[in-house]
């Protein structure tokens, strides 16, 4: 049979007859319109897509996509997503999820699905906040947030959801925000392009419980001086006047202004290759106003996926001794024959 | 005909002579018991493969302490294995024991008020010093205070005699301490004249492949050995018993435990729907044999694919995304990991996939009696989640019937898109009985039909008042509508043409896309409802057994159908009528359930929980239903149900 080029997608074919019903100014909005762009380059069919999420405002995210999808059950989607890898290895399947769903009631799904570095692309819609259930404090909440359940300010400590990827064995590990609409497709296309466990963080605004919380990552005036991205190989610089950098003091990072503190050569330069966890850790762990949140590829790595090694054990068990026969199933240490 | 082999050939040449007779009987129940280190389930298991390779119908129950490491001899480490065989066709493990074999003062306290009075009580008497007494909590030996005079006591000094026996075969005292159960099996052998063929082949099996193990084989093999020809030289008691083979139907048989068939049947069912098995569990006793068995090498062979989730939430969802994808997508645990499960379980109900969920039931509320068992998780299977649930339920009831089964429940899963619920339960998972391997050719087909293009042609709104709106026009994929039994189509990701989006949210009926309507909502809880009873079209109507004409129906369902059909058969054999009938399928039950029920004046229900199927029955069908009911976290004794049939006949 002559092969045949693949269809080309447009965002249109992706997109479904239902009607979006997030509230207007929303971060999702740009999120499934990035998402839509983003998927019309990655060579991948719109039969063999499938969108897995949990509960939540984000995790609504499968009735816009003109793809298969599973709205799951708060927390759950990484299994269930689990499941449909197993039985399903040619598929390319996203998890999409929020802080509250991802951290909170699923944190721990989360943390295994990394581990096992099965192949899917999660995507945490964080906007520090319960969107669906109308403004609680959530646990990607800053110490100190009012929230509908913290009139008098969240006592928690907030978890950060890169360092937790990390700690989990990701093999790949992202962030991006929803209004940088050129980083946002490119690290949805590098996540759709790696083989494994991606986890992409989205600072995402959630309009009407929490906006905002993201202004200094968004707003033109001052994202410049509170950002950094990173690239491989290329050192760490960032600020309106790309004149600030990242660099390492014993073991501890610290701004400095390059030409008076020290040379671009004196700079971190970043490695997304490396399989030792540590440069990822330290940038998971850069907070503003100290020092520039960092957006960009963490962590970009290949390691055999939990599927594979599956497909591989029933492979060589087969190329050993044959494949599985029902009459197998029967035999056991003592058979006996009544006459 | 039964002969000891080559292996006792020095004590048979002196054996036949004897003084001894040789007493013919019917059935042996015999336990094996000492402390969890004693390798009483070892002893148990051998014994059973042996008598059932001699052709007798065996059945078993291991019993085994909750705490793998309780404080050696002490009571709450005490282990069971107990053993019925005969040359009839028997149902249960049996009631009482006709012999007792206890390795430490704890297995003689915790054990013996199950021995017949009057029946042999093999004692280890190397393990009644003063601290061994201590630990069994006994204030005065019990061998010397004339408390065990009811009793046949043979006192053997199983420990020293077994010492003695392997001390030239390299192994460390520790080590040879732990071949006493061996000796203690032989013994045993010799008692009820069984062979030694059979385990010394298996002993060499396992130990005989590597050169370090020769030490182990050796020793095993001298104190298997040492014990029968004990028996035989010292002339232990003045009877050996024989126990002739069964009338079974001819054919080849394997031994079996609930827990192995429903791995077994599972494949096989994967192999006859020719698809992908995807398991995944978390570990809880009784269960997690089921993970066990399906994650071996051999299991690999056949594509299973297992994963041991992080709890039992994330197995059913694991399960449910591989249906999702067009696997058999399977989970299994106990009852504390059902509750765990109710919430994804909705969603399968929800959204239609096939699921199955096995239940091996323990005693609970809460973590309960993990290690006994229980029949009280019907109702939460049920009923246990949030809004009205309706799944399938399936409820084995032998070892042997968990693998028809578990086939049976892929099979209804697949065909009615929906869950289905195995309530198996710690007795029946653990016990054994004699399984005739099944024809192949004979296994029903399960043949799975999945959506492979549009099927809204011809509908125009026409199938059902709700399918107006979009999505109803020809050329487009309707997940959920419906065919004859109401069941929707299964189309999988990959298909191209059929992308559609499922959840937990209320949907419409025919489109699946999101619907809050009130009148949609009402008629979607209806037809979940109707499409789990149209299950009752395709699977064999209630028989009923016994006496048809009796006043008095006994009920039951799941494992305690040994238990019962035993007590009926002894109470029709004194001449009185009863008829039995035993629920299999629960929900739906089936069709001529209400007829079968109504025919009957009075009705009994034997369950072991607090009166779940009996409330069930007087709920659906208003009939007098009565409960037999024990929660004690053992099984039925056949005397209690005889009993309790005796004051309504
Ligand atoms: C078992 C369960 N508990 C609670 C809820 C209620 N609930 C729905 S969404 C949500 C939090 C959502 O927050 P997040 O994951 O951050 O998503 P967002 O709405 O912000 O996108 C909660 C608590 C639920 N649906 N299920
Ligand atoms: S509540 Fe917040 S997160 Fe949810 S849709 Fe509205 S703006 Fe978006
Ligand atoms: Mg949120």
């Amino acid at each position: 049979m002559a092969a045949t080029a693949l269809p080309t997608l447009t965002a249109k074919d992706l997109t479904t007859d239902q009607e979006v019903r997030w509230c207007p100014g929303c971060g999702d909005y740009s999120i499934l319109a990035q998402m839509k762009k983003a998927l019309t380059t990655v060579g991948v069919p719109r039969e063999k897509m499938v969108f897995v999420s949990g509960i939540g405002c984000s995790s609504r995210f499968p009735y816009y996509m003109n793809t298969y999808g599973f709205h799951t059950i708060h927390g759950r989607a990484p299994t269930v997503a689990t499941g449909l890898r197993l039985a399903n290895p040619d598929l390319q399947i996203w998890v999409v999820t929020g802080d509250g769903d991802g951290l909170s009631i699923g944190g721990n799904h989360l943390m295994h699905v990394l581990r096992r570095n099965i192949d899917l692309k999660i995507l945490l819609f964080n906007n520090e906040i319960y969107g669906l259930t109308k403004g609680q404090y959530s646990p990607t909440s800053r110490t100190g947030t009012p929230s509908k359940t913290s009139k008098t300010g969240s006592l928690e400590t907030p978890i950060r959801p890169l360092t937790m990827a990390i700690a989990s064995e990701a093999t790949f590990i992202a962030r991006t925000v929803d209004v940088d609409v050129k980083h946002l497709t490119e690290t949805l296309q590098k996540a759709a392009a790696h083989k494994g466990a991606a986890f992409v963080e989205i600072y995402q605004n959630c309009k009407i419980f929490n906006d905002e919380v993201w202004a200094y990552a968004t707003d033109k005036s001052v994202k410049a001086d509170n950002l950094l991205y990173v690239e491989h190989g290329k050192p760490m610089i960032f600020g309106k006047d790309k004149n600030k950098g990242i660099r390492l003091n014993g073991l501890t990072p610290e701004v400095v202004e390059i030409g008076k503190d020290c040379q671009i050569d004196d700079l971190l330069v970043h490695d997304e290759k490396t399989d030792d966890p540590t440069l990822a850790t330290l940038l998971s762990r850069m907070v503003g106003p100290k020092f520039p949140e960092v957006l960009g590829t963490y962590r970009s790595f290949r390691k055999p996926c939990y599927e594979e090694m599956l497909d591989a054990q029933i492979a060589d068990n087969i190329a050993k001794k044959g494949k599985g026969q029902v009459a197998d199933l029967f035999k056991a240490e003592d058979v006996w024959t009544v006459e | 005909m039964v002969s000891p082999t080559s292996s006792a050939e020095a004590a048979s040449s002196a054996s036949r002579n004897g003084k001894h007779s040789v007493q013919e009987v019917e059935s042996i129940t015999i336990r094996f018991a000492g402390d969890s280190g004693d390798g009483m389930q070892l002893a148990g298991t051998r014994f059973t493969d042996t008598s059932a390779i001699l052709g007798n119908d065996i059945a078993t129950f291991p019993d085994f302490p909750a705490e793998i490491r309780a404080p050696a001899g002490t009571l709450a480490g005490v282990s069971g294995f107990q053993v019925h065989f005969s040359s009839n066709d028997i149902h249960t493990p049996g009631d009482i024991l006709d012999a007792l074999v206890v390795m430490n003062p704890a297995a003689l306290k915790t054990n013996l008020r199950d021995l017949k009075k009057g029946g042999i009580l093999i004692v280890n008497t190397d393990a009644f010093a003063q601290n061994d007494l201590d630990k069994a909590k006994y204030k005065v030996n019990p061998l010397e205070d004339g408390s065990l005079a009811g009793y046949h006591v043979v006192r053997v000094a199983v420990s020293k005699l077994n010492k003695e026996a392997v001390k030239d075969c390299g192994l460390s005292p520790r080590e040879q301490d732990r071949c006493k159960n061996f000796f203690a099996l032989g013994l045993v052998y010799w008692l009820y004249e069984r062979p030694l063929e059979a385990t010394l082949k298996w002993l060499k099996e396992k130990f005989g492949k590597k050169t370090e193990l020769k030490p182990v084989l050796d020793a095993n093999n001298a104190a298997l050995k040492a014990g029968y020809n004990y028996g035989e030289t010292v002339e232990l008691l003045p009877v050996q018993y024989k126990v002739v083979k069964a009338k079974i139907t001819p054919g080849k048989y394997r031994k079996i435990t609930g827990n192995e068939a429903i791995a077994i049947g599972l494949v096989a069912a994967s192999h006859a729907a020719n698809k992908t098995l995807v398991y995944s569990g978390y570990p809880i006793t009784p269960a997690s044999q089921v993970l066990e068995d399906l994650s071996q090498p051999e299991m690999r062979r056949h594509g299973v694919k297992t994963l041991q989730a992080e709890d039992e939430i994330a197995a059913i969802g694991v399960a449910l995304g591989a249906s999702f994808g067009g696997a058999i997508g399977v989970t299994g645990t106990s009852g504390p990991g059902i509750c765990l499960k109710s919430e994804a379980i909705n969603l399968a109900v929800m959204t239609e996939l096939p699921l199955v969920i096995i239940d091996v039931q323990r005693g609970g509320p809460s973590t309960g009696l993990p290690t006994k068992t229980e029949q009280a998780d019907l109702l939460q299977a049920m009923f246990g989640r949030n809004g009205e649930s309706p799944v399938a339920i399936v409820a084995p009831q032998s070892p042997v019937d968990c693998f028809d089964i578990t086939y049976e429940a892929v099979k209804i899963a697949t065909r009615f898109m929906c869950p289905v619920f195995i309530l198996s339960d710690g007795y029946i998972a653990n016990g054994s009985e004699p399984w005739k391997i099944p024809d192949i050719a004979k296994l029903p087909k399960i043949e799975i039909v999945h959506a492979t293009g549009p099927n809204s042609e011809g509908m125009n709104g026409a199938v059902h008042e709700h399918a107006e709106g979009e999505g109803s026009g020809a050329g487009k994929f309707l997940p959920y509508k419906r065919d004859q039994y109401l069941s929707r189509p299964w189309a999988i990701p990959g298909t191209p043409g059929l992308e559609h989006r499922i959840g937990g949210i209320e949907k419409q009926d025919v489109t699946g896309n999101i619907n809050y309507e009130a009148a949609n909502h009402e008629h979607m809880v209806h037809t979940r409802w109707k499409k789990i009873e149209n299950i009752a079209e395709t699977i064999p109507e209630l028989e009923v057994i016994g006496d048809a004409d009796a006043e008095l129906l006994v009920i039951g369902w799941g494992g305690t159908y040994g238990s019962i059909t035993t007590a009926v058969d002894r109470v029709r054999k004194n001449g009185k009528k009863v008829a039995q009938a035993h629920l299999r399928y629960l929900n739906p039950m089936p069709k001529n359930t209400e007829a079968v029920l109504k025919k009957y004046k009075k009705i009994l229900v034997p369950e072991l929980n607090s009166g779940q199927l009996c409330w069930l029955l007087r709920a659906k069908y208003l009939v007098p239903a009565e409960g037999f009911n024990k929660v004690q976290g053992r099984p039925f004794l056949v005397s209690e149900i005889e009993a309790a049939i005796g004051k309504l006949v």
